[in-house]
């Protein structure tokens, strides 16, 4: 009986709001924070940061972001990249142009950059809808990403077209650029990644999460019950935006250290997009699992199979990964559109009547 | 009945107010298809308005009027003793309409919880900053709607499933809780699209059951759109007949039921 419900009463609407109303959620989420704030650190190597923790953390916070615009308030957008791309471009201005800034508070500021102009481009969302409103904000995507290239002010007008992260410290310590440890670096990520997780639990569980639900579920009948649906729509936007700008700035400051424009393309709105779907569109826990499986896959692909003797040259491997997502998709996208997020509610669910089916 | 200025009093004894909502000479075209044609009449606090017709004959169109969800071609929707300027939907919402739809119309990814906490979205005013830290205005409304829609639940008589995702529910139920998210607005007017179209007999009755209660607990004004004749005669305080857009008859059920225009309508003598 690892999850019994029985003897846990709730004696007010409070205690039944809670984020975790059942004590072994509780639980099971002190572990998984424990592990990532002291035994990961504590024995992860810098191979397992690079490849693993670090960028299963920003792919999570860029899928949350648009978790809560395509997942909660029903606005498909494939131009999930590009505004990763406008918060690491105003993080690498800011930096650069205001050196005494914090750099935390560069990461954070720069999500404010790419919500505003997420609202631009959100604009048409009030007239279209779907397969339109997803064409929309692949103008978006293509527009910036041109943007990023033409405009040499946003990179400083330097020689390569790509922005390089300087050198940057935060109470004496390097937090980006060359100098930078890893494991502060993860630091800084798991920092910011659970600050905006909490405060995406806490808009969603809400009223503004009902509002967008409302939106995504029944567009006209949550007008006339009183929602204004521009409000609702350009506060996904934004919100949604300002997620996957500080996601992209992460990327680029905390993880990649350089990038180029094309970094921003297409493939990389797939990406994040995948991890969404996989994961569960309207879940918050999905973006961390689909994360994990999109970004561990591959890793997972090239090291048990030489750990077991079995040898696959790196072709094969990229063959086989492209192969098991794609499935992966399909099958998400058939059987369970709502991911692994809610496959996990279906154990939960077995595991609270176990073992008494009825 | 006597049917004065200052209202009046029915026949079991419920105290009738004054016009809350008037229609004037409501017309609504859709290009060359006239659905209302210059129809006028009047809701009056505490009371149970029906209108009925035959398929097509623009109650629902009538209902979107005032609603604010169909903006009229001519004439003028008076509120509370003022003409209504051309509103949204939503504004109208947040002045006191609530609804429910023909076809119904939750919010199907949703629990019945949240799906009647989503009534209570015209009274939540925290801002977004409070929202974030769940702390404040936010925490606060959050328990204090939950009260009230946990009242709601309870007078619906539908605990059982408050958990339960709206899209499992069977159509009766769904019915229901439509009915819970409209009341949950504590609205001036209620407005019920054929709140009972497609129930059994069982639901039926216990529909019109919680329809008399609310009016009668909540003194909610209630306009209704239905099928059923006999549910209508004994439902309503006054009804309004409508075919092919026109108003054909308007005052107390034996009035109409005895109105030749409205006998024709419902025999289906050719026009
Ligand atoms: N949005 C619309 N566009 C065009 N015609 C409409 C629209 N809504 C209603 N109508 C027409 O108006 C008339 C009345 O419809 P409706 O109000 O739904 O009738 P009822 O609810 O009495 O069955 C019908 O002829 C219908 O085809
Ligand atoms: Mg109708």
């Amino acid at each position: 009986m690892l999850y019994r419900t029985a003897g846990q009463y709730k004696t007010s609407y409070a205690s039944d709001q809670a984020v975790f109303p059942v004590r072994q959620d509780a639980i099971l989420l002190g572990i998984i924070l424990l592990l990532a704030w002291v035994i990961f650190p504590l024995t992860a190597s810098e191979f397992t940061f690079q490849t693993l923790l670090i960028p299963i953390l920003i792919y999570s916070l860029a899928a949350l972001g648009l978790n809560v615009l395509t997942g909660y308030a029903g606005q498909l957008s494939l131009g999930t990249a590009a505004f990763m791309g406008v918060g690491a471009y105003a993080c690498y201005k800011m930096v650069t142009l205001m050196p005494w800034l914090n750099p935390l508070v560069a990461i954070l500021l720069s999500g404010a950059f790419s919500a505003g102009i997420g609202v631009a481009f959100g604009i048409p969302s009030l007239r279209i809808k779907g397969f339109y409103l997803a064409i929309a904000t692949l103008a978006a995507q293509f527009f910036l990403v041109w943007l990023f290239e033409k405009w040499g002010w946003l990179y400083n007008y330097n020689s390569s077209g790509a922005i390089q992260v300087p050198n940057l410290t935060m109470f004496g310590v390097y937090v980006a650029g060359p100098q930078a440890s890893t494991i502060v670096q993860y630091y800084v990520v798991l920092v910011v990644v659970s600050l905006l997780t909490w405060v995406t639990i806490n808009l969603t569980r809400g009223t503004l999460g009902r509002t967008w639900k409302a939106t995504r579920d029944m567009d006209f009948a949550a007008e006339l019950i009183g929602i204004n649906l521009m409000r609702s729509k350009l506060t996904a936007f934004a919100i949604s935006s300002y997620i996957v700008g500080v996601a992209g700035a992460l990327f680029v400051f905390m993880w990649r250290g350089a990038a180029e424009p094309n970094l921003f393309d297409i493939p990389l709105s797939f990406r994040i997009l995948f991890i969404a779907i996989i994961g569960g569109l309207g879940s918050i826990m999905g973006n961390y699992l689909g994360a994990i499986l999109i970004v561990g896959l591959p890793v997972m692909l090239n090291t048990v199979p030489e750990a077991l003797g079995i040898h696959i040259d790196s072709a094969t491997v990229e063959h086989l990964n492209i192969m098991i997502v794609g499935s992966l998709i399909i099958f998400f996208l058939i059987i369970e559109p709502h991911g692994l997020a809610r496959l996990w509610a279906l154990i939960r669910e077995k595991l609270v009547i176990w073992p008494f089916p009825h | 009945m006597t049917d004065q200025a200052e209202g009046y009093t029915t026949a079991d004894g419920r105290k009738i107010g004054g016009v809350v909502m008037e229609m004037k000479n409501i017309t609504l075209r859709f290009g060359g298809v006239v659905a209302i044609h210059n129809i006028s009449f009047d809701i009056r606090e505490g009371e149970i308005r029906a209108i009925i017709g035959p398929n097509g004959a623009g109650k629902s169109s009538m209902l979107n009027v005032i609603s604010g969800f169909y903006t009229p071609s001519e004439g003028e929707v008076w509120y509370k003793g003022a003409k209504r300027p051309p509103m949204k939907p939503y504004e109208v919402a947040r002045q006191g309409v609530a609804r429910t739809f023909q076809n119904i119309a939750l919010f199907e990814g949703m629990s019945v919880l949240d799906n009647v906490m989503t009534g209570r979205l015209t009274h939540m005013k925290a801002g977004i900053l409070p929202q974030m830290i769940w702390k404040g205005r936010a925490e606060a409304e959050e328990t204090e709607n939950r009260i009230i829609a946990e009242r709601v639940i309870d007078f619906l008589e539908i605990q059982h499933i408050r958990k339960t995702p709206v899209a499992r529910l069977p159509y009766g139920l769904k019915k229901r809780v439509e009915l819970a998210r409209a009341l949950a607005a504590e609205p001036t007017i209620l407005l019920l699209d054929e709140p009972m179209a497609g129930m059994n007999v069982e639901e039926k009755e216990d529909m019109c059951r919680f329809i008399l209660d609310v009016n009668d607990e909540f003194g909610t004004t209630i306009a209704l759109i239905e099928h059923d004749m006999g549910v209508v005669m004994d439902l309503s305080d006054r009804v309004v007949v409508m075919d092919y857009g026109k108003k054909i008859g308007d005052g107390s059920p034996d009035e109409v039921r005895n109105n030749q225009d409205v006998i024709d309508a419902y025999l289906g003598v050719q026009h």
